[in-house]
């Protein structure tokens, strides 16, 4: 039933290729939560600007995604995504043949999921910035720039920390769904040990504890940083 | 006109649309015994959770912790494929549910759910004011109607946003099932995307029933809060 001996690491085991996976999922995890919260910021910044059509997009964007499983999502990005790559370099005069590869289309992928909820985290921390300091800023003379670097971004970054770290396990979960495009992450590596193996029940429970480190983990580098970031404000 | 309708009854988008339908039945199957189970249960679980019963409320909050670190698809494949190759459980009465992939999504949907609404209600139950227990108790009310008559209706419906939220988090999950055989509607779009090679067409006439099923869910939390919130209409 239990083949635990299997997970050594060396060409007897598992355990380096265990090893590797999990990597993997850290890296897919950290760029698409990076290009999720990329595209969350010029979402939220359509949304507060005061253009319909830039609001409606980004409220069809949020609202479609949301409302849709995720699993559908990588498998329209992972089928159809080649096609729109190929058309957009057709306009460019190029027609050869695109196959983009998995890590990209995994990461691009979770990063339209994760950006969804990370919008909503983001978009409630701005909306948290009381409008005396923005007036206070324009008041001293300071441009658009130095108001978002100096007075929005580091109010944000303390207000949605909590919420990122939310939108931050998500993702990290979300990233097990990624394993039926082919991308060897923890998922895809445990139903391949257990094909070989003929003992689901040892990776899977392998795979499980692997997830659970990462998140427990993580949970903790977020709470420190929250810590950090509200230093000089009572919690 | 008539050329224009019949271009789109020929169209694949269209075609697709009434195959993927035809799994919605599945889909709408899977919600139905795991999101009332799953709110009995999470209910339970919650009571459980703020006990004075160390033990139990430990062992809760373990179980909550392990469930909610996990993603979900490594609980559908633990039971769908790990408890499968168990042969003691083979051979008992619970292969009967376990070798089906429809149970195997009902049991791992209803696990998930559980962790999560347990962790929803508790927070609607510590959140009661302890004034309005002590009222309870200065009337008489016993450990059970208390729990019947104050703390659970105010509970729940203080936590109606965010249970509705983890509703909808459940309709779409239903779509990990298909990763177990099971012919939803997710698994239908990806049947007909290998038939046909038009993954947008296959994926899009399901992503429209989804959207569809997630406007019902969202109606319908609405209207519970609505009827069990009459304090916050803003005209009665």
């Amino acid at each position: 039933m239990f083949k635990f001996e299997k997970l050594v690491f060396g060409d007897s085991g598992w355990g380096d290729e265990f090893l590797i996976a999990t990597l993997m999922t850290l890296l897919v995890s950290i760029l698409s939560m990076g290009l999720g919260l990329f595209l969350a910021i010029i979402t939220v910044w359509a949304k507060i600007i005061q253009n319909r059509i830039a609001r409606f997009i980004a409220n069809f964007y949020t609202t479609v995604i949301r409302g849709v499983p995720e699993l559908l999502v990588i498998y329209l990005i992972f089928f159809g995504g080649n096609a729109v790559v190929m058309g957009i370099a057709k306009v460019f005069g190029y027609n050869k043949y695109i196959e983009l590869n998995a890590l990209t289309i995994a990461t691009i992928a979770i990063a339209i999921i994760s950006a969804t909820y990370s919008s909503e985290v983001l978009r409630a921390s701005y909306l948290a910035i009381s409008k005396g300091q923005l007036e206070a800023a324009r008041a001293l003379g300071m441009n658009k720039f130095s108001i978002f670097f100096k007075v929005i971004s580091p109010q944000v970054i303390r207000h949605a920390l909590p919420g990122i770290g939310n939108v931050w396990q998500i993702t990290l979960k979300d990233t097990s769904l990624i394993s039926v495009t082919g991308l060897v992450e923890i998922m895809r590596q445990s139903r391949i040990s257990s094909n070989v193996e003929h003992s689901p029940l040892t990776f899977l429970i392998t795979a499980a504890i692997l997830y659970l480190c990462l998140t427990t983990i993580s949970g903790r580098v977020f709470k420190t940083l929250e810590v950090n970031y509200s230093r000089g404000f009572s919690t | 006109m008539i050329e224009f309708l019949n271009s789109i009854q020929n169209s694949l988008i269209y075609k697709n649309f009434f195959l993927v339908l035809s799994g919605l039945d599945n889909t709408i199957l899977l919600l139905l015994i795991s999101l009332p189970l799953g709110f009995v249960l999470a209910l339970l679980f919650a009571l459980g959770r703020v006990s004075k019963i160390t033990l139990l409320s430990r062992t809760i909050a373990s179980y909550i912790f392990v469930i909610r670190g996990t993603p979900l698809l490594v609980q559908i494949y633990l039971i769908y494929f790990g408890l499968g190759s168990v042969k003691f459980i083979r051979e008992s009465f619970l292969w009967y549910a376990l070798k089906d992939p429809f149970w195997c999504g009902v049991i791992a949907l209803t696990i998930n759910t559980v962790a999560y609404g347990a962790e929803i209600f508790r927070g609607g139950i510590q959140s009661i004011e302890k004034s309005q227990i002590e009222s309870g108790l200065s009337l008489g009310f016993g450990k059970f109607l208390l729990l019947r008559k104050i703390i659970l209706p105010i509970a729940i419906r203080k936590v109606l946003p965010s249970y509705g939220n983890e509703l909808i988090l459940m309709v779409k999950a239903t779509s990990l099932v298909s990763l177990t055989t099971y012919m939803e509607m997710t698994g239908i779009a990806r049947k007909i995307m290998a038939k046909t090679f038009a993954p947008v067409e296959a994926f899009i006439a399901a992503g429209i029933l989804y959207l569809f099923l997630n406007f019902l869910m969202v109606q319908f939390v609405k209207y519970l809060e609505w009827k069990y919130n009459p304090h916050l209409r803003l005209n009665n």
